[in-house]
């Protein structure tokens, strides 16, 4: 495979190289340019941060998991091409004056997601930076250097790149559509399909696992996108979280508030949808908001195609009903009206796996419970729907006594495990106050911490 | 002048362009090898057999060692030679090296490492401080500090005007963005020169030279910088610095080592985590009468630094309060756990988390603000600590009336507590907390309070800068730069700043203990001086006047009555054949200590600060949001006003940090389950106050330090101490009784949850 893209600017053709090696080992180790770090090799701590566009669309990225055929035909930016010339980028001179490095050592990572903040016009800064840690400084003087270069003007390679891309017409690499991927993944059934490589990325870079045959899958067209029709929402499998975000928001404003939360700015432009469901996961957070929306998945395995409740599709920790040869080709989410919250319990409120995640889809007619869907991820082997309590919901008065009566059968339905985020005790605690907080913010407009203000 | 302004870092210009060079990125050497260890994964054992020949077949291996093939000696330690860099016939914690491969990458070195079948006999493992008392698991026996007739006082007071309980203190990883790393490239005859990320290069230097069977002269460390350090580098490097070393000298090749970011959460130590018990009595106004404190550190299964942490931890034991009769008991605990290091304030903030809780706890006793009774107890001038030292220069009773002012604390706390009276219901509760800092400055073991410096002015007047300490991020260099440029009255960017050389500057001391910029910014400015005072007797004559009358301001040489500039001194005093090359020294005056009778004067001074958390709890899940802190910290006058209040800044939220969200686990085979910021979590982005006032505090220092400045890297640290009883007192909120919610640390949103449901009368 030939791999094509731009580097600061330059055209860079890699040829023969493993399609699982990181962008991070390939800057640091064949091109010796050092300025993107390695913190932690899993994409949590953003040292590594890169931009990463695609004509006018610029992402910030963790290089650290990042293979290189996922740049293909893309442009990329590292902290040695920001400044122009003998010239700091303004993020650049930002930091500088404001004293937001110290040991300098998370900086080009700060510089990179900032800079791509800065090229989208984003300033949202708290949640531009989730992804990336400094130990040092406690962040206020690097958010104060955000802040100051909001208005600064753009740097002119933006527009370069994204000239000298379109001019470079550089091939779309195989497989382009779905009809391709199935026809390939039929006749290479025990290929690792790879969607962002946010999970796939630390099978390679931590368990070290060689992968033998690989097919990336986030650049199929007909994968990535979102139709919205009178009877719902369609997602290709292919969908990044940050496009899932933005097309949520309208419709379900908890699910976008949740993804939010979900990872980092830089795990969610790339880490996709479909990924997050396909690996099977017991505590990713897209699978429970989309159960509980009654969601159903496509799954196609040639040119046949199934579809199935999402919430069937898990069978039992690390098993699903997905057969050899048969991938995730889109999600749907019917059309309803908004009833969903979406609680995420963490130790750290952003860029932290849920302990819990508590997804709550009820919906009341003349007063009592008419429909119900409540799903929990962090609970069980598998996301699961937390069927007796809605059991014991379901046709009752929606009033406190309903929810008091229908607490105990939590302990029907879930029996957590303890684990490094949280005790099976917290877990089943937190679970039941959770339809207490939604009851709470139903009928009485319950205030939320993060919304707290001194 | 340049000291006292606030000058940029001096690589922020590299920093943010990502050309500043660390260990990892020092192009390497031709023929480089690349080093990984095999570990334990087992706490505690006998080696039964070792089979490394799937390793030794690996693609990429060149070599892979074991104790045996060590050509020296096999130790690490930073005190009592009992850690030995890769394992003889036990092991004593999960992660323990046992073999070392070299191979041709990082990865071939990371993948070949993990085909090593080691063989264990399994015996039980003592992981937790209960494990440790039950089985008298111990490094020493208890130390003492004692002070009056505490528990004849304590007999004097009833229920009412006692306080007593015990709890749980969690360890905290370091966390420093860049990992260890080292690299060793060998010299002729065997001499070694190596690139350590290491606060501590001398302790390098002597490590690698006794592992090499070489004197200290064969071996050369410099670091130019490190990507964060914490007390995390101070010890932790020596083992990846030795077994490059021995790999070069083995092999004849350079060799180098980083741990990836999980190896080194596993096998490297960190802070302790304490368990403490205490009994006090107060009168009616919440005075501190009488303590008796237990400290139980976990320190793990080698001894490392744990004999001055645990010291330390007992020197801050009073905190900002006297006590006029107090006993202080430290247990020192020996687990088959990582071995606890050095961790900014080392042991300093496990001492004073505890008089804090027993403030807050005394307060809720008697009903009274918190601070009233903190503000009572304060230390004034005069009085003595636990171990007897004379307290002459505090400034905590202004310094904390004015943040109370400029917090607007008393209306705050008032509109919180009326709010947990009138809703008890309400889902948030507020909580707000003003604690202080008083942090001792000076290194316990009295020896290593000694600095070296060597300036060279060249010909054309440039100057170029050595010291022994390190830079980490803390602005040192840029301070230390500072304090030169305004001896010799030059602009700063004439001053070149140097890596940190053992060859350059010998026997140094680690950076460590707050002491960098005290200890090498004297030594240069004595080497400065030197140096002016060579110049002024060379060129006074000349014009008439007298040495003693000669400045050095503006980039000149004032003569009295004439000028000449600087670079042209330089030149003549070069042609003159006058020595434009000094070395400094310091040693810090007036301390002594005996650690073992608890009595004298550990510090030279006290470094003060206070801060005011206002968080907000949901009683729901026990999430929480910090919402304002102001701080206000005394650096004396400072060097750097901007360094300084990124010191403060960063120390305050790395410490809330340490106390909420920052959990360290093992599971019950001792394995440590949190070993990757996906499961270890420091503060993010979103975590630092919405509201973040921060101010220095008027001052100078008392003694004589540097330009009277004070040390800053440690004691901001312990401002974070003000969110965790932030949040017991957000917690108080919700008790239906009145119960104290004694809370443990970190107040994890776990922990805090069990608490409002404890308080609530409530099944967990």
């Amino acid at each position: 495979m030939s791999i094509e893209f731009l580097l600061n600017g330059e055209i860079t053709t890699i040829t023969g190289a493993s399609p699982t090696r990181t962008l991070l080992d390939y800057l640091r180790e064949t091109r010796g340019m050092t300025g993107t770090k390695e913190g932690c090799n899993e994409g949590d701590c953003g040292a590594c941060t890169v931009m990463v566009s695609d004509g006018a669309d610029h992402r910030a990225m963790n290089a650290c998991i990042l293979f290189l055929p996922q740049l293909h035909g893309k442009s990329v930016r590292t902290v040695e091409g920001v400044a122009t010339g003998d010239t700091p980028h303004p993020v650049q001179a930002a930091m500088i004056d404001k004293h937001g490095s110290q040991c300098g050592f998370c900086t080009p990572g700060f510089i990179m997601s900032m800079t791509t903040a800065h090229a989208n016009g984003a300033i949202d800064h708290d949640d531009q930076l989730a992804g990336n840690l400094c130990r040092c400084t406690g962040y206020a003087p690097i958010i104060r250097a955000a802040g100051a270069v909001e208005k600064a003007a753009k740097s002119d390679w933006l527009g370069e790149d994204a000239k000298a891309l379109e001019q470079l017409k550089i091939k779309a690499i195989h497989p382009q559509n779905s009809d391709d991927l199935a026809t390939w993944y039929t006749a290479n059934p025990n290929a690792t399909l790879i969607g962002g490589a946010t999970d796939v990325g630390l099978w390679v870079t931590k368990k070290l696992v060689a992968l033998d045959k690989v097919c990336f899958i986030s650049q199929i067209e007909d994968m990535r996108r979102i139709e919205t029709t009178k009877e719902g929402l369609r997602i290709g499998a292919s969908v990044t979280l940050t496009a899932l975000r933005q097309a949520i928001a309208p419709l379900y404003p908890d699910f976008a508030e949740m993804l939010r939360r979900f990872a980092s700015t830089q795990i969610r432009n790339v880490a996709t949808i479909g990924g997050n469901i396909a690996n099977g996961s017991p505590i990713g957070d897209g699978p429970p908001a989309l159960i509980a929306l009654g969601a159903t998945l496509t799954l196609r395995k040639g040119n046949k195609r199934r579809e199935i409740l999402l919430q069937d599709f898990f069978i039992d920790y690390g098993k699903q009903d997905i057969a050899t040869g048969e991938f995730v080709e889109s999600i749907f989410i019917p059309t309803q009206d908004d009833r969903l919250k979406c609680y995420k319990l963490t130790k750290r409120f952003d860029q932290d796996i849920s302990a819990v995640l508590g997804c709550y889809n009820i919906h009341i007619t003349n007063g009592q419970v008419a429909c119900c869907a409540i799903a929990y991820g962090g609970m069980a082997a598998t996301p699961k729907r937390a069927s007796h309590v809605e059991k014991t919901l379901m046709g009752k008065p929606w009033t406190k006594e309903t929810i008091a009566a229908a607490l105990p059968a939590f302990a029907q339905d879930f029996t957590p495990m303890s684990d490094m985020r949280a005790s099976r005790e917290y877990r089943l605690k937190a679970a039941q106050n959770m339809l207490q907080r939604y009851f709470l913010e139903d009928t009485e407009n319950a205030p939320r911490v993060l919304k707290a203000t001194a | 002048m340049s000291v006292a302004n606030s000058t940029p870092h001096d690589a922020a210009l590299l920093h943010v362009t990502g050309k500043a060079r660390y260990v990892d990125d020092v192009p390497m050497p031709a023929n480089t090898l690349h080093l990984a260890f095999g570990m334990s994964d087992v706490a505690h054992g006998s080696i039964t057999s070792i089979n490394l020949d799937a390793v030794k077949a690996a693609e990429g291996v060149v070599k892979v060692l074991l104790a045996d093939d060590l050509p020296a000696e096999n130790d690490v330690s930073p005190s009592a030679h009992d850690e030995p860099l890769l394992a003889t016939g036990s092991v004593h914690y999960i992660g323990q090296p046992i073999f070392c491969v070299v191979a041709t990458s990082h990865l071939a070195a990371r993948k070949a490492a993990r085909l090593g079948k080691v063989e264990i006999a399994v015996k039980p493992a003592i992981l937790t401080i209960d494990d440790a008392l039950a089985a008298d698991s111990k490094f020493e026996d208890p130390i003492t500090f004692l002070k009056g007739t505490p528990e004849d006082v304590l007999t004097k007071f009833g229920p009412n005007q006692t306080v007593t309980d015990s709890f749980e203190l969690g360890g905290q990883e370091h966390f420093y963005l860049e990992g260890q790393a080292a690299l060793a490239m060998p010299q002729d005859n065997g001499d070694m020169v190596v690139q350590s990320s290491t606060q501590h290069p001398s302790e390098i230097q002597h490590k690698v030279a006794n592992a090499l069977g070489k004197p200290f002269h064969s071996v050369r460390v410099e670091i130019r910088r490190m990507g964060g350090g914490f007390g995390g580098k101070e010890s932790q490097g020596n083992a990846l610095a030795v077994a490059c070393a021995v790999a070069a000298q083995l092999t004849g090749c350079p060799c180098k080592m980083r741990y990836d970011r999980d190896d080194d959460m596993i096998i490297t130590g960190k802070r302790h985590d304490f368990r403490l018990e205490y009994t006090v009595a107060f009168d009616k106004d919440g005075k501190i009468q009488a303590m008796v404190m237990h400290q139980y550190a976990r320190c793990g299964w080698a001894l490392d630094l744990s004999m001055p942490v645990a010291d330390r931890a007992m020197l801050h034991a009073d905190n900002a309060y006297h006590l006029p009769h107090a006993r202080i008991i430290s247990h020192r605990l020996k687990t088959n756990t990582q071995s606890a290091t050095a961790y900014r304030g080392f042991g300093g903030p496990q001492g004073m988390v505890p008089i804090e809780r027993v403030m807050d706890h005394i307060a809720h006793k008697l009903g009274f603000d918190p601070l009233d009774v903190r503000r009572v107890n304060f230390y004034e001038n005069g009085q003595t600590t636990p171990y007897h030292m004379t307290i002459e220069d505090s400034v905590i009773t202004p310094l904390v009336a004015q943040l109370r002012k400029t917090s607007d604390y008393d209306a705050r706390y008032s509109a919180i507590q009326k709010d947990h009276a009138d809703n008890p219901d309400s889902i948030l509760k507020h909580g707000i907390a003003l604690t202080p800092v008083k942090f001792g400055i000076s290194f316990t073991l009295t020896h290593l309070n000694q600095a070296g410096a060597l300036v060279h002015i060249y010909a054309d007047g440039s100057v170029q800068l050595n010291h022994g300490g390190t830079e980490m991020g803390q602005g040192l260099f840029t301070k230390v730069a500072q304090v030169a440029a305004t001896t010799l009255g030059i602009p700063l960017d004439q001053v070149k700043i140097t890596a940190t050389d053992t060859g350059k500057v010998p026997n140094t001391s680690a950076t460590a203990a707050s002491s960098g910029a005290d200890l090498n910014g004297m030594a240069v400015k004595n080497a400065c001086d030197t140096l002016k005072i060579r110049i002024a007797e060379f060129l006074a004559p000349k014009y008439d006047c007298k040495a003693s009358d000669v400045r050095f301001e503006d980039s000149k040489v004032i003569l009295v009555n004439d000028a000449i500039s600087f670079n042209d001194a330089a030149s003549l005093a070069y042609q003159n054949r006058i020595s434009l090359s000094a070395t400094g020294f310091y040693a810090t005056p007036k301390i002594q200590w005996d650690r073992l009778k608890g009595r004298g004067r550990p510090f030279f001074y006290f470094a003060y600060g206070a801060a005011v958390t206002e968080v907000v709890i949901d009683t729901l899940s026990g999430e929480y949001r910090i919402l304002r802190t102001d701080l206000l910290h005394d650096a004396g006058k400072s060097l750097n006003p901007a360094l300084d209040i990124g010191q403060i800044e960063g120390g305050y939220v790395q410490g809330a940090g340490w106390l909420t969200t920052e959990e360290l686990v093992w599971d019950d085979k001792g394995s440590l389950r949190s070993h990757a910021p996906s499961t270890y979590k420091i503060p993010a982005c979103s975590d630092r106050p919405q509201v973040f006032n921060v101010a220095l505090f008027e001052n100078e220092n008392v003694e004589d330090t540097i330009y009277k400045s004070k040390a800053v890297g440690e004691p901001p640290f312990m401002l974070g101490i003000s969110a965790w009883v932030a949040l017991s007192h957000a917690i108080s909120g919700c008790s239906a009784t009145g119960e104290y919610p004694a809370i443990n640390a970190p107040a994890t949103p776990e922990e805090v949850l069990k608490t409002v449901t404890r308080l609530k009368g409530e099944s967990w």
